[in-house]
């Protein structure tokens, strides 16, 4: 009983592992699929036609089919390939970063339409020389959204009255902010910072935050309250983290 | 086939088990290699078998450039005939028999075993580069070239790389990029042709 079936999608690769002698299983978040695990064959020997076009970070057109465990990709092409990103090592760590944040919130064959395109502005805005930093902030809050985590910065969690401009603390587990009068042990997050979270996670697009100036130091603080919030739900660390922490001490170092 | 539902001798089921381990091998041609074993002398599943621990037992990454070796430097970092100045940067020892196979390079070798790769869990610190750069900051070094594979793990590798060794003042190349011998041009995508016209050689 074969049930042969073949079908269009257009996808981000996340990553791929090899598979066998020269097959590759390429992991691919698609708009109307969600993350589907694909293999695609022969695509490690060098004369490979489709091996240029399914290369992780790239925008592609796929042509799947059904296959018994792994919908195999019978023909490619390059809608995307990001070309300035993958030129430099820091966009390509931030891309890396992008892609492992939406393979750890998403579950196989679960479509997420609205993080599909979230994903494919954030490497257009690294493609086109946007601050790193700043993407991933605004992508990280677009995804929280997307996943529904998006955090509450307006209200305190607890007594539910509007958060004073003051300094507040920040709760990973609670998925907010907490007043001072109820905030207990948590994070504290200043002013400034909490300023910036509610300007990125309100801004219409993109273009709205790309004006934002803010110093490193808040910026830094930024970072790190939604590296804590991240590391609590997926109750590990980030690899592509650890591997941009590498690339800023080797910059800074000389 | 499942064979635990099959009577077959537990050895005989235990052998097809274990070789369905390896690359390559299916069920079929498990069960195929084990009934050819079965019918061998004995002397040479002996052979078979010794020639597969010693693999394991006698062999080890070379000091120097984590080739494979049987001793503390492998043959190529121990051969007076190889240019010491020269060090090619390969993501497998596997890839060193690919360039060894040519006969054209006459250099020395480092193996990272594996690539960056954040998604896949590997970061620098889990490959041989500290070792590199050490070395080429211990001997005289005239040039390094980093030969990992033409995508982007490989670039990647490349890149994060090159940006420790640029301060050494070591000359650093990379593998030519373009259009794979008896490829064809209407298949290559944009990429691979934009590397291959900028990367095009003079003829005359």
């Amino acid at each position: 009983m074969a049930r042969f079936r073949v079908y269009h999608t257009e996808g981000v690769i996340l990553r791929r592992l090899d598979f066998g002698e020269a097959d590759r299983i390429v992991v691919v978040f698609t708009p109307g699929r969600g993350r589907v695990e694909t293999i695609a064959k022969g695509v490690r020997r060098i004369t490979s036609r489709r091996a240029g076009h399914l290369e992780p970070l790239t925008r592609a057109r796929l042509l799947l089919a059904q296959g018994r465990q792994l919908d195999v990709i019978t023909q490619a092409e390059a809608l995307d390939l990001f070309p300035n990103l993958r030129s430099d090592l820091v966009r390509t760590a931030a891309g890396f970063y992008l892609a492992e944040l939406v393979d750890r919130f998403t579950e196989p064959q679960q479509p997420n339409p609205g993080l599909y395109r979230h994903l494919v502005e954030g490497l257009k805005l690294l493609d086109l020389g946007q601050d790193p930093d700043l993407v991933r902030r605004y992508f990280e809050l677009r995804l929280l959204d997307a996943v529904g985590f998006r955090p509450e910065l307006f209200r305190c969690l607890e007594c539910g009255r509007e958060l004073k401009p003051t300094t507040n603390y920040f709760s990973p587990a609670g998925g907010g902010v907490r007043c001072p009068d109820c905030g207990g042990r948590n994070r504290p997050v200043s002013v400034g910072a909490l300023k910036v979270l509610r300007f990125i996670q309100s801004a219409p697009a993109y273009d709205r935050v790309a004006r934002l100036r803010v110093q490193p130091g808040l910026m830094r603080e930024v970072e790190l309250l939604l590296r804590d919030y991240l590391r609590f739900l997926l109750e590990r660390d980030l690899k592509s983290t650890a591997f941009l922490d590498g690339l800023r001490q080797l910059s800074a170092g000389g | 086939m499942d064979l635990r539902t099959v009577p077959v001798a537990e050895p005989v089921s235990r052998l097809i088990a274990e070789l369905e381990k390896l690359p390559g091998i299916g069920p079929k041609t498990a069960q195929r290699l084990t009934y050819y074993i079965l019918r061998q002398p004995e002397s040479e599943v002996r052979s078979l078998a010794q020639a597969l621990l010693d693999v394991k037992t006698r062999v080890r990454f070379c000091a120097e450039c984590f080739n494979i070796a049987e001793d503390d430097l492998c043959p190529i970092c121990r051969s007076p005939d190889r240019d010491r100045s020269v060090i090619c940067v390969m993501e497998e020892p596997l890839h060193v028999l690919a360039l060894e196979r040519t006969g054209r390079y006459r250099g020395l070798y480092h193996v990272l075993h594996g690539v960056i790769s954040p998604l896949n869990g590997i970061l620098p610190e889990n490959l041989k580069i500290a070792e590199l750069v050490e070395r080429v900051r211990r001997h005289r070094v005239r040039e390094v070239i980093l030969a990992t594979n033409p995508n982007l793990e490989g670039d990647t590798t490349a890149s994060y790389i090159y940006k420790l060794l640029a301060p050494l003042g070591v000359e650093v190349s990379r593998l030519a990029r373009g259009l794979p011998s008896g490829g064809e041009l209407d298949y290559a995508d944009e990429r691979t042709v934009v590397e291959a016209i900028e990367g095009r050689r003079r003829l005359n």
